[in-house]
């Protein structure tokens, strides 16, 4: 679904990602693991084709989707035309519109209006929060809240590839596990999803396969059970 | 001061703060869209104003060609303020293009691009100086002058043409921007810029759309402007474009109403002091009384303060 070949990016003169390559298959929960500065967030603002200043310039490489190019494609047509979705570090909710308009807001391209209530009705269900909230404005949610909206969006922006970006970062370990339940539940409904984590343990514990970045390289990949194992992994990410 | 004569000012400043409250709305869109100051937007109401003198004219049949047939003038009229805001949102729009879109995509700091602003609305000015002469037009009277006794109240059909319209559009920009989805992505772009496109939301066309907001609301406001004071020169937007923003940063820039109030608020002060003040005297002490109540509320009366964002 997903290649990413050999990518270089950088900010500036500072180069973030030094050549990498991976893929992502249709229905697979994929974990991109690492530490701080790794690169893992600059992987998915290439992917989403973000502008400087929050997306990275690409040197070379390339990243297609399901064979197309991606490279010349506008940020928002990656959401509307190939329905590839990011859930961004630090959720970046519209706060001073209500919950609800921020999960129209996302609606803003899709065809299929028919399919609407039921998408709205399907993340109220998920996340029942939102439903008891939405007439609120969405700065007024609390953190595990407003990740919940986060991900609402993303699903009612009508993607079947979604990214999602230090999830759980600022969550309390119970919200963290109710998240990636719900993230497990979208992906084996057909959502196809890419994790970026710093917390290898539950990223580990839901994923099919996994990346390690370190300093704007791959250093390790494989199914997510055995890396689980790694006695490096276990050393450098999982205490 | 008489009842009677309280009102009657009340009235025309009315009338004063909706040209204000007109203009301050796109100088209000656009700062909360693009947090640029569009020191253009003055002189987009003078073109405003000029394309409507021109349009009206060839309706009236005052050049060589014309139509073939006479139309009655309220018909011209409301032909000539369709067309004027049509032309004239194209004219803003093809300024956010041609000037600001680059520095935008080159990642200019905000110094650069509110100085291009200032450089279109010379551009404007001068360009028309140029292509038109110093020499000034009078606006044809398109709508015969009819005066209503009010309780006797002065009140013209210009002067409730003006307050009508205004607060029409009023309620119409609020709701297109509390209920539509480009309003609502409007508002998003304010708070939050960088995660608009990952709703699928072609920032541009955001940009586009307010950009034709504001141009035809100054548009709108030129040609009721020219109906009720029908002479035509090309610095006739440096003033009013100027004391605009000043009511639209006093209402709290960004905010819709606050453009509405704010346009309104100067008005009053400007009229009232009027009243009481010899007229040379006039900005001098509204600008000062407004000084006064900038330093005790900076943010405007609907503003909040952006500590954290953008």
């Amino acid at each position: 679904m997903l290649e990413v070949e050999n990518l270089r990016v950088r900010y500036g003169n500072i180069e973030a990602l030094q050549g990498i390559s991976f893929h992502v298959r249709e229905g697979e929960m994929v974990a991109l693991l690492g530490s701080n500065g790794a690169g893992k967030s600059t992987t998915l603002m290439s992917i989403m084709r973000l502008p400087p200043p929050e997306g990275p310039t690409v040197a070379s490489g390339s990243i297609t989707f399901n064979g197309a190019d991606l490279l010349p494609v506008a940020a928002h047509d990656i959401v509307a035309r190939y329905g590839i979705g990011l859930v961004p570090e630090g959720r970046h909710i519209f706060g001073n519109l209500t919950v609800f308009e921020n999960l129209k807001l996302a609606t803003f391209a899709r065809k299929d209006t028919q399919k609407l209530p039921d998408d709205y009705e399907r993340v109220f269900s998920l996340f029942p929060r939102l439903r008891d909230r939405r007439h609120q404005r969405g700065d007024t949610l609390s953190g595990g809240e407003q990740q919940m909206l986060a991900m609402g969006r993303a699903f009612m922006s009508g993607v079947r590839f979604i990214l999602l970006d230090e999830p759980s970062m600022g969550l309390s370990p119970l919200l963290m596990q109710e998240l990636f339940r719900v993230l497990k539940e979208l992906n084996e409904a057909g959502t196809t999803i890419l994790v970026v984590e710093q917390n290898a343990r539950i990223a580990l514990k839901y994923a099919h396969r996994a990346y390690v970045l370190e300093a704007g390289k791959i250093v390790m990949d494989g199914p997510a059970h055995e890396l689980a194992r790694n006695s490096e992994i276990q050393k450098a990410y999982l205490g | 001061m008489e009842l009677q004569i309280f009102m009657q000012n009340l009235l025309n400043a009315l009338q004063w703060g909706s040209f204000y409250a007109l203009i301050a709305l796109g100088y209000s869109l656009v700062y909360g869209v693009l947090l640029l100051i569009n020191f253009a937007h003055g002189d987009i109401f003078m073109v405003g104003a000029y394309l409507g003198f021109f349009i009206a004219t060839f309706l009236l049949g005052q050049y060589a060609f014309g139509l073939p047939f006479a139309l009655d003038p309220t018909i011209i009229f409301i032909i000539t303020l369709l067309f004027t805001m049509i032309l004239t949102a194209g004219l803003g729009v093809t300024i956010e293009r041609v000037a600001y879109r680059p520095l935008r995509r080159k990642g200019a700091s905000r110094l650069y691009v509110v100085i291009t602003a200032l450089m279109c609305g010379l551009i404007l000015e001068n360009g028309n100086l140029a292509l038109l002469g110093a020499s000034r037009r009078s606006f044809p009277e398109l709508l015969p002058k009819t005066v209503y006794d009010v309780g006797g109240l002065a009140l013209s059909n210009t002067k409730l043409l003006v307050i009508v319209a205004t607060l029409v559009v009023f309620v119409l920009l609020e709701t297109i921007v509390r209920k539509t989805k480009l309003g609502m992505a409007m508002r998003a772009i304010s708070y939050d810029r960088m995660a608009v496109p990952l709703m699928g939301i072609p920032i541009d066309t955001v940009i586009v759309f307010t950009f034709v907001l504001g141009s035809s609301m100054a548009a709108l406001a030129g040609v009721l402007f020219a109906t009720t004071y029908p002479v035509l020169e090309p610095y006739m937007g440096a003033l009013v474009g100027w004391k605009a923003f000043i009511a639209a940063v006093l209402g709290g820039i960004g905010e819709i109403r606050g453009a509405f109030v704010g346009g309104f608020l100067l008005g009053f002060v400007e009229i009232f002091v009027a009243a009481f003040f010899p007229s040379t005297l006039r900005d001098l002490i509204a600008f000062s009384i407004l000084l006064v109540f900038l330093s005790i509320k900076p943010t405007g009366i609907f503003g909040i303060a952006r500590a954290t964002k953008i």
